[in-house]
């Protein structure tokens, strides 16, 4: 059993703020694969008349389909925890080779207060796999800062081509905790 | 070594393609490419020279952000392997202008030759009906490749799957563009979208 450190009737307004950026950019397809820290989010995403929620088995998956979003005229996005991104790194060289818009909102485990040492090694190379595989990192660190950079991220991988990954940090989200 | 009585990929993949009209066609990493490229070059072919697994979730993004247009998504037995919870994930969505044909040898044939898992123990065509692909279809001869490909229009009967058994001889290498971009603005600029 586990409890979030922030309760629903604390529920955070940064992923309001983020469905209405993706929603102002015109984002069709959102694979996901599920993970606490986006739960709020998908639930927008798949109460949302424009938007397709996509749960996938593998965060791997979801790149192939933003190549084949984009080569229909579709713009996505791909959610999913700091420990998936490894989960993609072959799948990442579509992104320079075929040139399409390539947005990721990642929420970090592995750092800020982690308690689970097994989140720490790819919490802690998540950015360096990106920068590796040619992907502009963004961070936000608290809740205000969100909308600006969903802004900035969004504005240079739909109109710039410019692959581009949002971390979304632990202090941010808030470290997950464990209650018998 | 091939064994008797089983399709020609060519011959194969050109009944696929025969009668395309607007089908986009996407080929996975391998072999099925070049098949594709030998049918005939052609604005709406996807050429994967990388990315292995993928195909089948390319086609996904394409087939719901286009869901007038079929699409074919035309892959090996090892490519549909490593991209196998893809299936689960197209079950769950049914877009019903999708479809997927393996080409299935039953082998590595890039790479020498060496045994896949349809050899003996995986049965595609049951993991995608488990999957929610409720037509998912064992094919043996060339009849049954010409009413899949006929199946493939129909665009309120899918998500469909095929798995055609093929001989394992290795042919001639029809090598298409190499260049991603190009090959996906092409497909871009032929569906009417224009450049950035």
């Amino acid at each position: 059993m586990h409890a979030r450190a922030d309760a629903s009737d604390t529920a955070p307004n940064w992923p309001d703020d983020i469905f209405a950026t993706l929603q102002r950019f015109d984002v069709r397809q959102v694979p996901y694969v599920p993970d606490a820290g986006h739960s709020k989010l998908i639930q927008r995403v798949l109460a949302s008349s424009t938007m397709r929620g996509i749960p996938l088995t593998t965060e791997e998956e979801g790149v192939g389909l933003l190549a084949g979003a984009w080569t229909g005229g579709q713009r996505g996005v791909l959610l999913m925890q700091s420990s998936g991104v490894g989960n993609c790194v072959n799948m990442l060289s579509l992104i320079p080779i075929l040139r399409f818009p390539f947005l990721t909102l990642v929420t970090m485990r592995g750092e800020w207060g982690e308690f689970n040492p097994w989140q720490v090694p790819m919490g802690s190379t998540t950015q360096g796999v990106f920068e590796l595989s040619g992907i502009k990192v963004l961070r936000a660190s608290n809740a205000t800062e969100v909308p600006a950079v969903l802004e900035a991220a969004a504005a240079q991988a739909y109109n710039a081509l410019t692959p581009t990954a949002v971390l979304l940090s632990q202090r941010l989200i808030g470290a997950k905790v464990f209650t018998k | 070594m091939s064994k008797a009585n089983l399709l020609d990929r060519r011959q194969v993949v050109s009944a696929l393609l025969a009668d395309r009209k607007d089908v986009v066609a996407i080929g996975g990493l391998g072999a099925s490419t070049n098949d594709i490229t030998a049918a005939g070059d052609h604005a709406r072919n996807f050429y994967l020279w990388g990315g292995m697994g993928g195909a089948a979730m390319i086609g996904l993004g394409l087939a719901l952000a286009q869901p007038k247009l079929p699409v074919l998504v035309i892959t090996g037995d090892g490519e549909m392997l490593m991209g196998i919870g893809s299936l689960a994930t197209i079950g769950l969505q049914k877009p019903s202008n999708l479809s997927i044909a393996v080409l299935d040898n039953e082998a590595y044939g890039e790479t020498g030759g060496q045994i896949s898992h349809t050899s003996a123990a995986a049965d595609l065509v049951g993991i995608a009906r488990a999957c929610g692909i409720a037509d998912s279809r064992a094919i043996s001869t060339m009849a049954d490749v010409e009413a899949f490909a006929k199946a493939v229009h129909d665009l309120s009967a899918g998500p469909r799957f095929a798995n055609v058994k093929i001989d394992s001889a290795s042919v001639e290498r029809i090598l298409p563009s190499r260049d991603g971009t190009y090959i996906v603005n092409r497909i871009r600029g032929d569906l009417g979208f224009q450049p950035i």
